[in-house]
């Protein structure tokens, strides 16, 4: 059997959030009530787009704008991207968007009254290399407030989204910052009911990938599905 | 090691839209062109104005000219809209035969993991004997299905709850 038939494995019990989360409001009128139909996985679960660095050029460093510096507290992002069996996930894009430092997004429908820097669009795309390890230079994110309840903030993130090797590898998510008191109150963090799983999405401040008298450095490592050890033994395995 | 958990993409995740993503052909694929569109819909019928709406399909075969893939913004009224190659039918499980189809997943504000879900196409003769969709409830079949409302334009509205509900897969 080719790998690339071999089926991904299934998300581990707890690592997701449910959609159905009343706590995040936006959840209540969008998450499908009804239970979702488990299929076996195809060619076109299996396989997925690839982007090349020629035709989608890395923007590894957003803390700059047409030569001029962001305003905010520069970061070096840095990662790996592995599968579950720890192998890396080489030459897969990785895109990334945030707010500014003042804890506003350059985007019309955010009106947060904080000021937008015109130095800052909060949107880039790195790849990852041969290991897996990925790495970009920002400015560390404001928090901000959102309507979900009374008094509600956003803890600092960034959002990533990432392809791996296949349509089922899919991954979005959001980066934290180590120590943030918004974390224990975001609906949107707490929703995955596992701790040890939503705690890995608090990046470590890291002194190794920190350049001296320039940028802290934050560590971020994403872990995407990886293939069932054996083909599938429940009458949708491949025979070929 | 385990999976890192999915947080939704929230209503700010128009800084990543590239409006020439949602034509596959741009880079010049040749091949059957179609139009698909169609709506988002939220559990009381409402549009969804914020979404992300993604599209992969394993056939044609990606290559240079052909990403297979696209990604779109639904608009005001909740539309979404691609151009594309129309797909050929794709092996399944054992030796069955898939009918023609396009994978959908829907990303936005107040969904924490994405959801997926397939286009097929309206009296597309290979539907009868598909792996996937014959493991539907015939009645709910119909939320799969793209209807031709015009030469080359296929239409699917997407309901994420309620009367009509799309049927979303664990994938």
């Amino acid at each position: 059997m080719n790998v690339e038939e071999t089926p991904f494995r299934p998300y581990a019990s707890g690592t997701q959030p449910d959609n159905d989360t009343a706590a995040y409001r936006s959840t209540i009128l969008r998450h499908p009530a009804k239970r979702l139909l488990k299929i076996p996985q195809t060619i076109t679960e299996l396989s997925g787009p690839r982007f090349s660095e020629q035709k989608f050029p890395p923007t590894d460093n957003i803390a700059v704008n047409h030569g001029k510096e962001a305003l905010g507290e520069r970061i070096i992002v840095a990662g790996h991207v592995r599968d579950e069996d720890g192998r890396p996930v080489p030459h897969t894009m990785v895109e990334i968007w945030q707010a500014n430092a003042a804890g506003r997004y350059n985007h019309d429908r955010d009106q947060h009254d904080a000021p937008l820097d015109p130095d800052f669009k909060g949107i880039g795309r790195v790849f990852t290399d041969d290991e897996g390890a990925y790495r970009f230079i920002s400015i560390k994110p404001g928090s901000y407030p959102w309507g979900n309840h009374e008094n509600a903030w956003r803890p600092n993130h960034i959002h990533f989204s990432l392809f791996g090797p296949g349509h089922a590898t899919r991954l979005i998510t959001q980066m934290y910052f180590p120590g943030d008191p918004l974390l224990t109150l975001d609906p949107i963090f707490l929703a995955t009911a596992d701790a040890e799983a939503r705690n890995r999405l608090v990046s470590r401040f890291d002194l190794s990938i920190t350049q001296p008298n320039w940028a802290l450095g934050y560590r971020f490592d994403i872990v995407l599905r990886g293939r069932q050890a054996t083909p599938m033994e429940d009458g949708h395995a491949h025979h070929h | 090691m385990r999976t890192t958990t999915s947080q939704t993409i929230g209503p700010y995740w128009h800084l990543l839209e590239d409006k020439s993503w949602a034509d596959l052909t741009r880079f010049g694929a040749a091949g059957e062109v179609i139009t698909l569109e169609g709506h988002v819909y939220d559990g009381e019928g409402a549009p969804m104005t914020d979404a992300c709406v993604e599209i992969w399909q394993a056939s044609p075969a990606a290559d240079e000219n052909f990403t297979g893939f696209g990604r779109a913004a639904t608009d005001s009224s909740g539309r979404f809209e691609f151009k594309t190659l129309k797909p050929g039918p794709l092996p399944g499980p054992g030796n069955a035969l898939q009918a023609p189809h396009i994978a959908v997943t829907v990303l936005a504000r107040g969904l924490l993991i994405h959801v997926n879900t397939r286009c097929y196409f309206e009296g597309a003769a290979e539907n009868e004997n598909d792996p996937i969709l014959n493991l539907v409830a015939p009645e709910r079949r119909g939320t799969l299905l793209a209807r031709e409302v015009s030469a080359g334009v296929w239409r699917l509205d997407i309901r994420m709850q309620g009367e009509g509900e799309t049927v979303f897969f664990e994938i």
